[in-house]
Formats: structure tokens, sequence, C-alpha cells
């Protein structure tokens, strides 16, 4: 999965740390912990995901225990393409 | 309403006239009708003086120049506001055997002062910020009023202490230097404003809102003579009572504030609290009322089919500014210039432009519905704190949270958020419920995080252990025993109202164009008894402002009694780039958010504001952190621009 996780990375620091490679983040940080996602954010994060991995996501299924980190998020995209295909 | 400044010399046997003109000259705006100054000196062991005053004419036209002196010239006065009970003070001073030269209020001050000293203050109704030097006592003692509508500054340098309505004004003096205080930016960037005294500007100082100090022997002594207690809530007072009470109160503060030798107007925004002022003038005068308003072409933000209902029911002369996204940027770089700090919002350039509408129609006096929402429980912030504290009483509930959505419709954002989100978001954590500021946490939570922008070296100066530190040292003695609601309100009516609503939207945008803004909520009789009302009565269950409603509502239009709150917001990373052609609405935009730009004056991160303004060239800037980023770092660049950097555009002005 290095690949998913790369881009997810790379979409985190663009969009939310607006490339501050320095703050280094691990995949497990939380981003609510580390005060990287607001409201708007979680949004943003859902659109990115369901543009780029062709996946819906209902409602339901915003949650942090879905998309808090990016490995939340690689297990997350792992199931919900998994239930696609 | 006019601009003053003066400087006290304790080594200098002269304050040169000249000095004094400069200073008052980047004011001219404030009062462009006449200027003078007064000089004394050498005063002694106390140095010189010297005191300037720009004037706009509003009470006794032709006998109200400044300064003014008192009978025997032993007090000099420059004064900006208005004491709008300074016809029954002047009737007392009368009867006690004072002489009056003029009808003005200013005179008033002066044998107040005489008669009452330091203590004079107390018997103000009004808005103002004023200096007396008290030339046989060798001390010079100045005022500002109760809430914060007129701003007052000052520094002290090499022997010298300055005081002045504007920064820029102290600026002119060559002691005065321009630089950063970075710890201000650091508010600016959690609160939306400095706390006082820090201002953008290091060495220079505000005088905080219900304070006044005296310049003696080289020294400076600062004391508050006014402070408003939620200590004494009459919690069994009855609705009947209360509406009757508050509807009396405001009905007199509108009838002072409309005392006046030029004609009153009144802004309009389609809410309920300018709507009520609007409807109490009405009672007082016979003559036609002109109202002013702002209506937006980005329909998001325009309230005009409200603001049409308002006119026809009450059959107003109304005259309406139409802004463009384009007009918002246009004005931007103005509005800071005036502003003198970093804002994070655009919401102040439409006023701008909206006192310029005023001004052209030859009007320089207008009555708003400021205040209201502080002292009355208006405002979602307050609704917000009680929804949260509601939750947090049983936080497996699932119908609570949905209160959170309810309260913001306009954010679609919020809509689609899970519990878990919302408690994160919104701080229902037991950390927040014990902090004193519960209320403000959600919405400094989202500021701090603009501070990602920062460079590195700003982000070295600025950690902070507590960032709320400064803050706390400046809450009450009593502050922990009051309520929760009554908390809420004074952390909003001490920070945002003087910081930034009755500034930076408010005197700046005005004056800008020499308009004097007056304030019926704030007359002191309201907010004292504002502070005793319940706050089962000011929001009644989640029904903001109940008591007003109760009170005045039936004077109002019915469609805007009963809408929904809407806070007055404008535009903002949209006015400054257009997504349909992906370019920025005015060239200073991309001069001053260039890599060169930002790399060169130091304070953000140059590759975070590029990949920023990219995503604002998309249209893809659509959330308050991103906007307030957007709005916040541009008006930054804008004041070390025209403050710092390119000091001649500053200094043109003064010239005219």
């Amino acid at each position: 999965m290095p690949e998913i996780e790369q881009e997810i990375r790379q979409f985190i620091v663009d969009n939310f740390l607006f490339g501050d490679k320095e703050s280094g983040f691990s995949n497990d940080d939380s981003f609510l912990d580390r005060e990287i996602i607001d409201s708007t954010g979680v949004l943003e994060l859902v659109a990115f995901l369901e543009e780029r991995y062709r996946i819906r996501i209902k409602d339901s299924e915003l949650v942090p225990e879905n998309l808090d980190s990016i490995s939340c998020l690689i297990r997350f995209i792992d199931r919900k393409s998994r239930a696609t295909d | 309403m006019c601009g003053i400044a003066g400087v006290v010399d304790f080594d200098a046997a002269l304050v040169a006239p000249e000095l004094l003109h400069r200073m008052v000259g980047m004011i001219r705006h404030r009062g462009p009708d006449a200027s003078g100054v007064y000089t004394d000196g050498p005063v002694g062991s106390g140095g010189a003086v010297g005191l300037a005053h720009a004037r706009l004419s509003i009470i006794d036209l032709s006998g109200g120049q400044q300064p003014m002196p008192n009978g025997d010239r032993s007090l000099w006065i420059t004064f900006n506001g208005e004491i709008f009970n300074y016809i029954e003070l002047r009737e007392e001073l009368i009867r006690k055997g004072y002489q009056f030269a003029t009808n003005s209020d200013t005179e008033v001050i002066l044998h107040m002062y005489e008669d009452k000293g330091e203590e004079c203050v107390r018997y103000f109704n009004g808005q103002w910020a004023f200096a007396i030097w008290d030339a046989k006592r060798r001390r010079l003692f100045l005022s500002r009023d109760r809430v914060g509508v007129r701003p007052l500054f000052y520094a002290q340098q090499s022997g010298a202490f300055v005081f002045a309505s504007e920064i820029k004004s102290l600026l002119a003096h060559p002691a005065v230097e321009r630089v950063i205080d970075l710890e201000a930016l650091d508010q600016v960037f959690t609160f939306w404003h400095a706390v006082p005294p820090r201002t953008m500007f290091k060495g220079v100082s505000e005088l905080a809102p219900g304070h006044s100090m005296a310049v003696e022997d080289g020294k400076v002594r600062i004391w508050p003579y006014w402070r408003l207690e939620y200590s004494n809530i009459r919690h069994q007072m009855g609705e009947e009572e209360c509406a009757g009470r508050l509807l009396e109160l405001l009905s007199d503060a509108t009838r002072i504030r409309l005392r006046s030798d030029v004609p009153v107007g009144a802004y309009l925004s389609g809410g309920l609290d300018s709507s009520v002022i609007t409807a109490l003038i009405k009672q007082c005068s016979e003559t036609r009322l002109k109202t002013f308003s702002v209506t937006f072409e980005d329909a998001e933000f325009d309230e005009s089919a409200y603001q049409r209902d308002v006119v026809d029911f009450l059959g107003t002369d109304h005259q309406a500014v139409r802004c463009s996204h384009g007009d918002i940027s246009g004005a931007f770089p103005e509005v800071i210039r005036h502003t003198e700090k970093p804002i994070l919002r655009t919401a102040p350039a439409p006023l701008y432009l909206l006192s310029r509408l005023v001004r052209q129609h030859g009007y320089k006096v207008v009555l708003t519905g400021e205040g209201s929402d502080e002292f009355l429980g208006g405002y979602d912030i307050f609704k917000e704190a009680k929804i949260r504290r509601f939750w947090a009483a049983d936080l497996r509930s699932r119908c609570r949270p949905l209160l959170l959505k309810r309260l913001y419709p306009y954010l679609q954002n919020l809509q689609a958020q899970s519990d878990a989100y919302l408690k994160a978001f919104f701080r229902v954590d037991a950390a927040a419920l014990s902090s004193p500021f519960f209320s403000h946490l959600p919405r400094w939570d989202l500021t701090v995080r603009l501070k990602v922008f920062f460079s590195a070296a700003v982000m070295d100066e600025v950690r902070h252990a507590d960032r709320y530190g400064e803050l706390k040292k400046l809450l009450p003695s009593g502050y922990p025993q009051w309520d929760g609601f009554s908390q809420a309100q004074h952390l909003e009516s001490t920070g945002l109202l003087p910081g930034y609503i009755l500034s930076s939207q408010g005197d700046r945008m005005a004056m800008a164009h020499s308009v004097e803004g007056r304030f019926p909520f704030l007359d002191h009789r309201v907010v004292e008894f504002a502070a005793t009302i319940p706050p089962r009565l000011k929001m009644k269950v989640l029904n903001e402002k109940y008591i007003l409603k109760r009170a005045a509502g039936r004077l109002i239009p019915p469609s805007v009694r009963r809408r929904p709150k809407q806070p007055y917001r404008a535009p903002d990373a949209r006015s400054f780039f257009d997504p349909l052609t992906g370019t920025a609405r005015h060239a200073y935009v991309d001069e001053l958010l260039s890599r060169a730009r930002i790399q060169k004056d130091g304070l953000f991160n140059p590759l975070a504001v590029q990949k920023l303004v990219d995503k604002a060239r998309k249209g893809r800037v659509i959330g308050a952190k991103d906007n307030m980023a957007l709005v916040g770092i541009l008006s930054t660049q804008l004041l070390v621009d025209q403050f710092v950097t390119n000091t001649e555009r500053i200094a043109s002005d003064a010239g005219n």
C-alpha cells in the first residue's frame, strides 16, 4: 500500500498543512489531536477520496475511526474498494 | 467627531507646532472641517506640552473650536467624541456658578473636570477619547469611554509621551518606531485582535476601554474607572417589567443620541437591532429619516429583501451601496490603512464603502444597532456554548448534537458530520468544560490553526506554554462565580467588541469618510441594566435576544422579527481571486502574496502561502479556516507594506 500512503500524505500536506513537511506526522497520528483537520477539512478529504479512489462514502461512515489518520484511511479505502469490486 | 493628538516632552522647552500639525495631518479624515494646535512650555520640571485637534463639526458649529481652554486658560482639552448628556450636566454646572463661553459638550468636560477632577468621567453618558492639560498641576489627564467606541493610542519614547486617535499619527513622531509586534500578530491569529495595551506596533500601546490615565512628573498612571459586573443578576425579574424597562432605557438612549446640530441618519442591515433603532428614532422625530445600507451582488450575503421590508414599514428615505467582489478587494488596501491591524474577514470593507455613501449624501452622523448582540445575547457563540453545555450533560444523547447542526444551517460542511467529529470541533470535552474560556474555545481553536502559515522565525518567537496567559490576567476577580452565559458575554464584550467590531468594523470604517457612528445599545445605562437581566430572558431556550423582541418587536416588520438571525458577513477569498479565470482581481494581491515578497517580509511561509493562493485561484478555498488565512495574510502584508516598508504611501495623506 505504499502508493496510497504517499498519495494521501501528499494530499494532507498540500491541503491542510500547506506544504509544511517539517511538521512530520506518522501514519498513526490523529488528525484531530494534531489539529490538522477542521470541519471543512473532513469534507475536502472525503471529496478527494471519492474522486481519486472511485468510492462512495456514506454519511454514517464520516467518523474518526475511518478517517482520522493515514493508517485509518488506508484500511478504510481498502475495505471500500473491495466492497465495490 | 474628531481626531486628537498630543505630546508631553519631558526634556524639551517647546513642542514644535509643525510636529503637532504633522501628527494631526495624518488623521485629517477624522476631522476635515478645522484643525488647531496648542503649545505650552517650558513647564518647569514637567517639560513642554502640545495638543492638536482635527475637527468634524457636529455640535455648536461656530463655537466648538479646539484645543479649547477653560475660563482662566489653566486647562486645555483636545476631545474626540460626544457627551450626550451634556445639556443636563451643563444646567447643573451653571447652577453651581460655572460660566460657559460656548454651547459645546467640550466645554462641559472642562468644567466637569474642574468640579469633579478625574472622577468626572463617571458622570458622562457618551463615547469619548480626550486629553486635558492641567497647567496648574502640570498634569495631562486622558480618558477613553466605557466600552471602547473611540480609540486612543499612546507611546513613551526617549523622554516623550505621545498620544493620538490613530497609530499613523503617533508614527509621525520621529521617536516612535515602526516595528511589528510579533506577539500581537500571534494574538490576532488567535483572538482576532491584540489584547490591550498591546497593538500591532512595538512600543505603541492602546488605552483599554473604561480606563483613564495621567502623565505627571514623567510618570504614567493608568486605572479603570468602570467595569461591567455580572454579579447582580435579578433572577426574580419578570418578563413584563424587564421588557418595559429595557424599552424605556433604549428610547432615552436613542433620544439623546439625536442631539446634533447637523442631520442624523441610520444604518439598516435588515436585522433586528438596526430596525429597532430606526423605529425608535422615528418615534422621536417628525422629519423623514434617511437610512443607508450595504447590499451584495453575491446572493449568499445579500439581505436587501429584509432591508426593503424595514424601509417600507417605517417609511424611510433609503440609499444603498451595492458591493461586488471587485469592490471589496478594490477598497481593501484603504481599509487596512484605517484598521491599522490585520483582519481575518473582509466584512469591514463594505462598511468602508457604506460610510462613503453616507458622506456623499451630506451626512456626518448615523445611529446603528451595534452592541445589542453582545449585551442582550444575540450571537451564535452564546447559543453554541449553551448547546455544548447541554450536550456535555448527556454525552450519549443522539438528539443533543443535532442542535449544533440546526444552529448553523448555512454551514453546509457541518450537516454531514458525525457526533465524534462534532465533539472534537465543538470541544465538548472535560478540559474545555473546566476552562474559563469554554464558550470561545471552538472559535480560538479554529483560528490558531492559521498559524500553520507563520514563518519558522515567527513561530520561534511566539511559542507559548499558555496561549491564553495574557487574557487570563485580565479576567475580573468575580468571573469564576458568574454563570456560563455571563462569562461568554464578558469575553465577547471586552474582547471582540472593542478589538474588532467597534474599531476595525466601526470607528475606523466610518471615520475614514468623516462619519460618526452612535450606538444606543451601548448607552451605559442600557449596558448596566442588561447585565442584571437573567440569561433565561436574554436567550429563551434557543431564542436569541428574546427580551429585546418582547420589548420592541411590535415596532418592526413581522418578517424581520421572525427571521432567523444571519450574522453580517461578506465574501472573503472570492473577493480577491476570480475562480472563473483563476486570476487575482487586483495587481496588489499578486504582488503582496508573491513568493519573493512573502520571503522578504519574513512573517509567513512562502511555500505555504503559495499553496493557499493556488487553492484560492481554483475556487477551492471554501472553509472558514482557509478564508480567514487568506484575508489574514493579505491584510498583514498590506499593513507591513503601508506602515513599515513603503511609508511614503501613508505620508502622502498628511498633505491632503
